[in-house]
């Protein structure tokens, strides 16, 4: 297809879906988001300070835009700040939970747990992480190399070093296993 | 020729623009071993072996690093918008990439540019950015798994992260959900939906199903989707029609994972070996 076409498609074809990949970061007071502004920026992040839209308004009356996939490392450089947000929430559904679903297998030797695109499968004995799987954001490579081959004990929490939304849907892999694996 | 996008997990990798060589099945890109254990390098190990099977030349490989911040992703984005209109390739994979539709926008403007242009496949990351941009029909293959199929189903989702209460992520509604992506304009126009029955669909619904051999371990195992998703591109880049690579790259994945016996502990490389026979039965199997 041409160059044009694709414009002309964007014109009258399917939907453009502006900000998709945009969330929104939701604070108890309006100072709170002036500092998370700044910090924020000062990371050298792309965000924006707006309107809420009308289902998360709860008496603030800013919300501060920022890149949805990097989520995990945005809350974590708040938590660092002293101004973790109320909520976070996709721009496009406001209203969307989290993924609070998950699916586990046991291959007798091995337990596996999946949290939304992600899968943590440990070796029962040991409590080893021997695999990950899922996912499609650049830091599900980079956290597998490091919890592979670690026990449950040993290995960093996807939390620590993960930074997008896969690495967040893992963490929820991973708090699942440790309570599964504890009981 | 089959080019493929992605990162691997190394901040401090440049830019590469290269074409993929196999050493004593180490996998090297510009002078750099990468190893296939997931995620793109899978990918490319995988699509390796297929074109060296079907004699076809290597695949060219646009990779960076990226931890997951999106500096690297961003930085081949910018590269690509450069490079593809003067390139030319039949078939052009997109893989493990930071999901921004500004930038996936661009890319695929400019590879829309190239000459041909070439058929686009999508996996991972990048297909979460096309089914966000609105443009998921420009593709030629989506390859999901079921978890990410329900996002792509899911009109307001904008990543699997984010599910709600009339998707659920169950494999025995697979077909409702595949004729909900297409409804809403979020698939491409061939799906190879990965799960306990590797699903082949279009439009008009389910083409083909392959579940045999089940080798349940492979369910654990990190980068079995790379390497379905790697084969299919290949097999593209050959000449198959987008349905036809895909069937036959899922019944392959499952003759390599045979031959290869895992255990849910086993890595991928240790399939990749067995990916020659398993075409050449697949090939010789399959109408």
């Amino acid at each position: 297809m041409a160059l044009g076409n694709l414009f002309k498609r964007k014109a009258s074809g399917p939907r453009a879906k502006p900000r998709a990949d945009r969330g929104l970061l939701v604070f108890e007071h309006t100072s709170e988001v002036i500092r998370a502004e700044k910090v924020l920026k000062a990371s050298g992040r792309e965000i924006r300070v707006m309107g809420p839209p009308p289902e998360i308004q709860k008496g603030c009356d800013l919300v501060v835009e920022f890149p949805l996939m990097e989520k995990l490392d945005i809350l974590r450089t708040l938590d660092e700040a002293g101004i973790p947000p109320m909520e976070s929430v996709p721009v496009t559904g406001p209203l969307l939970d989290p993924v609070n679903l998950f699916q586990v297998k046991d291959f007798g030797d091995h337990l596996m747990v999946r949290a939304a695109n992600m899968k943590l499968t440990v070796e029962k004995k040991t409590r080893t992480i021997v695999n990950v799987s899922g996912g499609g954001c650049p830091d599900v490579p980079y956290i597998a190399a490091r919890l592979i081959g670690r026990t449950l004990d040993e290995a960093p929490a996807p939390r620590e070093i993960g930074h997008t939304l896969c690495g967040y849907a893992l963490e929820l892999a991973y708090e699942e296993m440790l309570r599964l694996c504890s009981s | 020729m089959l080019v493929v996008v992605g990162t691997v997990p190394d901040p401090a990798v440049p830019v590469l623009d290269a074409p993929v060589e196999t050493t004593r099945g180490d996998l090297v890109v510009d002078g750099r071993a990468l190893p296939p254990d997931r995620g793109t390098p899978a990918l490319l190990a995988a699509a390796a072996a297929t074109c060296a099977f079907l004699g076809l030349p290597a695949p060219h490989a646009l990779l960076v690093g990226d931890e997951g911040l999106g500096h690297g992703s961003r930085e081949l984005y910018r590269h690509l918008t450069e490079v593809l209109p003067g390139r030319a390739c039949s078939v052009l994979a997109f893989h493990y990439l930071q999901p921004d539709v500004d930038w996936h926008n661009r890319v695929l403007m400019a590879a829309q540019a190239m000459a041909g242009p070439p058929e686009l496949i999508a996996d991972a990351g990048f297909m979460y950015a096309a089914k966000m941009s609105g443009f998921a029909g420009e593709y030629a293959l989506f390859t999901p798994d079921a978890g990410e199929l329900a996002f792509l189903a899911d009109e307001a989702a904008p990543h699997p992260f984010y599910t709600r209460g009339f998707i659920l992520q169950d494999e025995n509604r697979v077909p409702e959900l595949i004729e909900r992506a297409y409804r809403n304009e979020n698939a491409a126009r061939c799906l190879l939906v990965k799960g306990r029955i590797d699903r082949i669909a279009d439009r008009t619904g389910v083409l083909a199903e392959v579940a045999a051999p089940s080798v349940e371990a492979m369910e654990a195992m990190g980068g079995t989707g790379d390497t379905v998703t790697g084969m299919a591109c290949a097999l593209m880049a050959s000449g198959l029609p987008a349905p036809r690579a895909a069937h036959l790259a899922a019944q392959a994945n499952r003759y390599a994972g045979e031959a290869a016996a895992p255990t849910p502990a086993s890595q991928i490389g240790e399939l990749v070996p067995h990916i020659p026979q398993a075409l050449e039965r697949a090939m010789r199997e399959l109408p």
